[in-house]
């Protein structure tokens, strides 16, 4: 019984720290990627982005992080509150609980679940939830549209992702993410299943609500949109949420298709890290190339060719695994 | 939506396209000159606000002789006074004063066109800022002698 104490002591401990690490490198990391974005964005159309505020306009994010800490949070007459002021915080929920699982470094691992997979995957419709929540809450019919058309979207994308994945899951005979980077130590899996690894980046890119699939938020833009009735802070949490999700889910793409932490002479977590970045600079990429993807064009896409695609990829991966 | 295999190859040879042309744009130098920092060259058929230019036979001088050509071709009426006097041993009037109200003033050119002794042109002159509108009642002849003595 003392042992047990003993364990359950330290586990815990271990745990606690990690989860507090993690929340600090999400909101480092949300800081990051609002300067990262602004300035991959400007160079991309030929002029320099913040440069004022700080060195390289390295301070701006924090500037503007004041800024919506200092407004007014303008709640409309008759929004339905308790959906209204949860949902920017329960569109937090999936993510923390991604990175949980997901291996930084051989030892960097919160807890290695060894269902992970399941975890992450069925964690990710925590987001579906949130954003219906956001749309119905606000009592304004343009947002309702909007979330809804988001919610359509999600669910069609999740399908060629649980697929995608599933190829990979069928190689490694194992849910665990650890596991499944253990298993690209010799050659990653991009190279043995590039066909799952361009439907998961697709359908990834579509989950987080990034151009070209930003239908929900370019709403936004134009019209109205999910987070319209949202002023100041509770807009800055789906935008924080916004960026986290990007690097969860390249953080997930490496971890299954690009070796996770493996990596010859530097440290893992630094190639982890590298790896995940780059998979971030390039749905920004994807972003100040590519126009909006129409709404039915985008469901004919998953509907009619990335859900098949990934069908047959996960017959010939089956196939090939039974010779 | 029908894919077949070349339109779907010609489809994701397009977005590798669209792809490469933005990356080769990210790493190209930028294109804005960024002003407080850096000192714009102004091109010479800028137009700033008027200005009158020296006699090239007698620098010293402008060349305006208060004819009053410009005030009355002027569209908004932007010329308020062109006054002049002869003075002793000299051909030709000088001014004494040029009114300008730059708030009215939208550098169509006509003053310098029908000028007719050429005393009339645009300088380079941007930062014409200034905090009440009196700042911008200009006195040309002044503001040619302060140039004068400057050079």
């Amino acid at each position: 019984m003392e042992q047990l104490t003993e364990i359950l002591k330290l586990e815990i401990v271990r745990i606690a720290i990690g989860l507090l690490a993690v929340f600090v490198f999400v909101v480092l990391n949300a800081l990051i990627l609002t300067w990262l974005e602004r300035k991959v964005a400007g160079h991309m159309q030929l002029r320099i982005g913040p440069k004022e505020v700080g060195p390289y306009g390295l301070v701006q994010p924090l500037a503007d992080a004041l800024k919506l800490l200092g407004k007014e949070i303008i709640t409309p007459r008759n929004v339905d509150k308790p959906l209204y002021f949860l949902a920017p915080i329960m569109i937090f929920i999936p993510v923390m609980v991604a990175f949980v699982v997901i291996p930084f470094d051989s030892y960097l691992q919160v807890k290695d679940i060894n269902t992970g997979v399941l975890v992450i995957l069925a964690f990710s419709s925590f987001t579906v939830l949130s954003i219906l929540m956001a749309g119905w809450g606000s009592n304004n019919k343009y947002s309702l549209i909007g979330s809804v058309r988001s919610v359509a979207q999600s669910v069609a994308y999740e399908i060629p992702l649980l697929l995608s994945l599933l190829a990979i899951i069928l190689m490694t005979n194992s849910l665990s993410l650890k596991d499944v980077v253990e298993a690209q130590k010799g050659l990653w899996f991009v190279f043995l299943q590039p066909v799952a690894f361009i439907i998961y980046f697709i359908s990834s890119v579509a989950e987080t609500n990034r151009t070209p699939f930003d239908l929900p938020e370019a709403e936004s833009e134009l019209v109205a949109g999910y987070h319209t009735e949202y002023s100041g802070m509770m807009f800055a949490l789906f935008f924080l949420a916004e960026y986290t999700n990007m690097f969860i889910v390249s953080a997930i793409t490496v971890t299954f298709f690009l070796g996770g932490y493996n990596g010859p002479f530097l440290p893992g977590i630094v190639w982890f890290l590298l790896k995940s970045y780059f998979l971030v600079f390039v749905m920004m990429w994807f972003r100040w190339t590519f126009p909006r993807v129409r709404f039915d064009q985008l469901l004919n896409i998953s509907w009619k060719a990335l859900i098949p695609l990934a069908f047959i990829n996960l017959l010939i991966t089956g196939g090939l695994l039974k010779l | 939506m029908t894919v077949t295999p070349s339109s779907f190859i010609k489809g994701a040879a397009s977005l590798a396209a669209g792809m490469g042309v933005t990356i080769k744009s990210f790493f190209q130098p930028v294109v804005t000159s960024q002003y407080p920092r850096e000192v714009l060259t102004i091109t010479p058929r800028f137009r700033g606000h008027v200005m009158l230019l020296a006699d090239p036979e007698n620098p010293s001088k402008n060349a305006c002789i208060s004819c009053g050509i410009c005030l009355r071709n002027c569209p908004s009426g932007s010329i308020k006074k062109v006054e002049g006097e002869k003075r002793e041993g000299e051909k030709r009037k000088t001014a004494t004063t040029y009114i300008l109200d730059f708030t009215t003033c939208s550098q169509c050119g006509i003053c310098v066109e029908s000028c007719t002794t050429n005393a009339l042109g645009f300088s380079g002159d941007f930062n014409c800022a200034g905090f009440k509108r009196e700042d911008f009642l200009f006195d040309l002849v002044k503001e040619f002698d302060k140039r004068k003595k400057v050079s």
